[in-house]
């Protein structure tokens, strides 16, 4: 298992089963920990950096040979990752930006079925995240508590008695839970109801980020739900918080599309299939326009209107025609008019029915 | 069904949330389409800044003189001054939530409404690791005694640290 192995396979999470997966691609929840016998990262030296990656690399190594980490997980030293490389692991939501850009030793475990990564000095020590496919909060808890467990058996987490557990910023202090869910909603985008909902979210104090979490754009109709408190409450209740409100979001994504259905299925029609056209048939196309196309014909997937491609296929089309992924697939450096190019005749490839049995690899 | 905002046809069904409960609403197609058009100011600050909050909380009840003197205040662990963790926003050990406590406490309020964790609890030490803390500080001292150039006083506090260090070995093995 390496790297390229990684870029060709698609991960669990994008498997695009498991409840509500039309709506929601899926539910990620992570923690963030600190060793109590380091400095947190933004007071932390080189050397003190390097030393805490040493430590957590050989717990790790230990939880591997003792059977309770998968022997097949990958250890990566993000630091010493070329630029592509890292990017691959954004792209793949297997790091953040901010670990993939940061200065100093630095490194993530990969479940190889992308069930779970752990990101080693990102803005805390430890960032642990679980990632399942559809909507499956309460399983996500309870794997990455177990995972949870496991490493604290190896060291001494930063812990105040009142406090919970201490973390480098004061927002993640307490529990240190992000819990997110990952959802696709074009209707409300085309029916302008977005920015309402997102107010109403907003007031019961969840955020809404894009695709690519923090700051970055809502490109092509996804959006993660996360909660924004982390003391005071429990995971359970913090999760339970987002699980809450995503069955309410489905249902005002589904009244959405039967609106446009009703009062202009001609319309939605027209949009979707012209999607699928481009998508199809085009020479060179930018990584926005083709997240935003891949929008429309996921929820024609959806709405019965094509019927020769499958979800699972446009999730995976979604990251493998990003930047990185277009590079570690074809094995070149790409300058931005030649991934247009090479993106183009991915999606030709992936999406025309005379090459179906060759759409799952390369 | 008659819209809830004028007598026309309800054609248009909204599921509304209003302080996170789930509400219904009917409207015709005009009062739906005022309802639902996006308002001017959009919502893109997703996370109030660190900045920002506590410049607002520490700006209450504090002359300038008094912040003066609380932005000088350094951990006596990691060193971080109040100032530096004012400007970047992130703290620089376990221990700064002890020292700065009190400074600390508006601002937990203000982002999680709450001061006391209810969550998960950590088996090995559940009550917090002070002598994991003070390994920080000796680590600290080490160090700038070494750049001092007091070799003698850095020695002693490296044995301080292996001393500690194989007493926590002791506990895990
Ligand atoms: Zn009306
Ligand atoms: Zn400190």
């Amino acid at each position: 298992m390496n790297l390229d192995d990684l870029a060709s396979s698609s991960g669990e999470w994008l498997r695009g089963s498991g409840p509500e997966s039309d709506i929601v691609i899926s539910s990620r929840i992570r923690l963030a920990r600190n060793l109590a016998d380091f400095p947190f990262i933004s007071r932390a030296t080189d050397a003190d950096r390097a030393e805490i990656e040493r430590i957590l690399h050989g717990r790790i190594d230990a939880l591997r040979e003792a059977g309770k980490a998968p022997a097949e997980s990958l250890y990566l030293k993000v630091s010493d990752l070329p630029e592509v490389d890292r990017q691959f692991l954004v792209e793949r939501q297997l790091i953040s930006r901010e670990h993939a850009n940061s200065e100093g030793a630095r490194a993530v475990v990969i479940d190889p079925a992308e069930r779970f990564s752990v990101m080693i000095n990102e803005e805390d020590h430890l960032r642990i995240q679980v990632m399942q496919s559809g909507l499956a909060l309460a399983e996500a808890w309870e794997q990455i508590n177990k995972l949870d467990d496991l490493i604290e058996e190896q060291v001494t987490y930063a812990f105040h008695e009142r406090l919970g557990y201490l973390t480098a910023c004061p927002t993640n202090v307490g529990t240190g839970v992000r819990v997110s869910v990952m959802l696709h909603l074009p209707a409300l985008a085309i029916t302008r109801q977005i920015e309402k909902v997102f107010k109403s979210l907003h007031k019961i104090n969840l955020a809404v980020r894009g695709l690519y979490g923090e700051g970055s754009q809502a490109t092509g109709d996804f959006y993660q739900i996360s909660n924004q408190v982390t003391l005071g409450q429990t995971e359970e209740e913090l999760a339970k918080k987002v699980a809450d409100v995503v069955p309410v979001l489905i249902d005002y994504e589904r009244q959405a599309r039967e609106f446009l259905i009703r009062e202009s299925q001609e319309t939605l029609h027209d949009r979707v299939s012209r999607a699928f056209g481009i998508l199809r048939t085009a020479q060179t196309i930018t990584s926005e326009e083709t997240m935003s196309l891949l929008s429309s014909v996921r929820m024609g997937i959806n709405l019965g209107l094509i019927g020769e491609l499958q979800i699972p296929t446009v999730n995976k089309l979604l990251i493998h025609t990003q930047p990185a992924h277009l590079q570690k697939l074809s094995g070149m450096e790409l300058d931005s008019s030649d991934r247009n190019i090479e993106r183009a005749s991915y999606l030709r490839r992936h999406l025309n029915g005379d090459n179906k049995g060759s759409a799952a690899n390369n | 069904m008659k819209c809830q905002k004028c007598d026309r046809q309800a054609t248009f069904h909204i599921t509304d949330l209003i302080d996170g409960e789930p509400s219904e609403l009917h409207l015709c197609e005009e009062c739906a389409q005022a309802f639902l058009s996006p308002a001017q100011e959009q919502g893109q600050e997703m996370m109030p800044a660190m900045a920002g909050l506590l410049a607002q909380h520490l700006a209450v009840g504090e002359t300038a003189d008094e912040l003066a003197r609380l932005d000088q205040r350094a951990c006596p662990v990691c060193g971080i001054t109040f100032l530096q963790f004012r400007k970047q926003g992130r703290l620089g050990c376990p221990h700064d939530y002890v020292f700065f406590e009190k400074e600390l406490e508006p601002l937990l309020v203000s982002i999680h409404d709450q001061t006391r964790h209810v969550g998960k609890v950590p088996k090995r030490c559940p009550h917090g690791a002070d002598q994991q803390t003070q390994l920080i500080r000796l680590r600290r001292e080490m160090k700038e005694a070494i750049s001092a150039e007091e070799y003698e006083k850095a020695s002693e506090l490296r044995d301080q640290i292996r001393t500690i260090e194989a007493s926590f070995r002791e506990k895990t093995e």
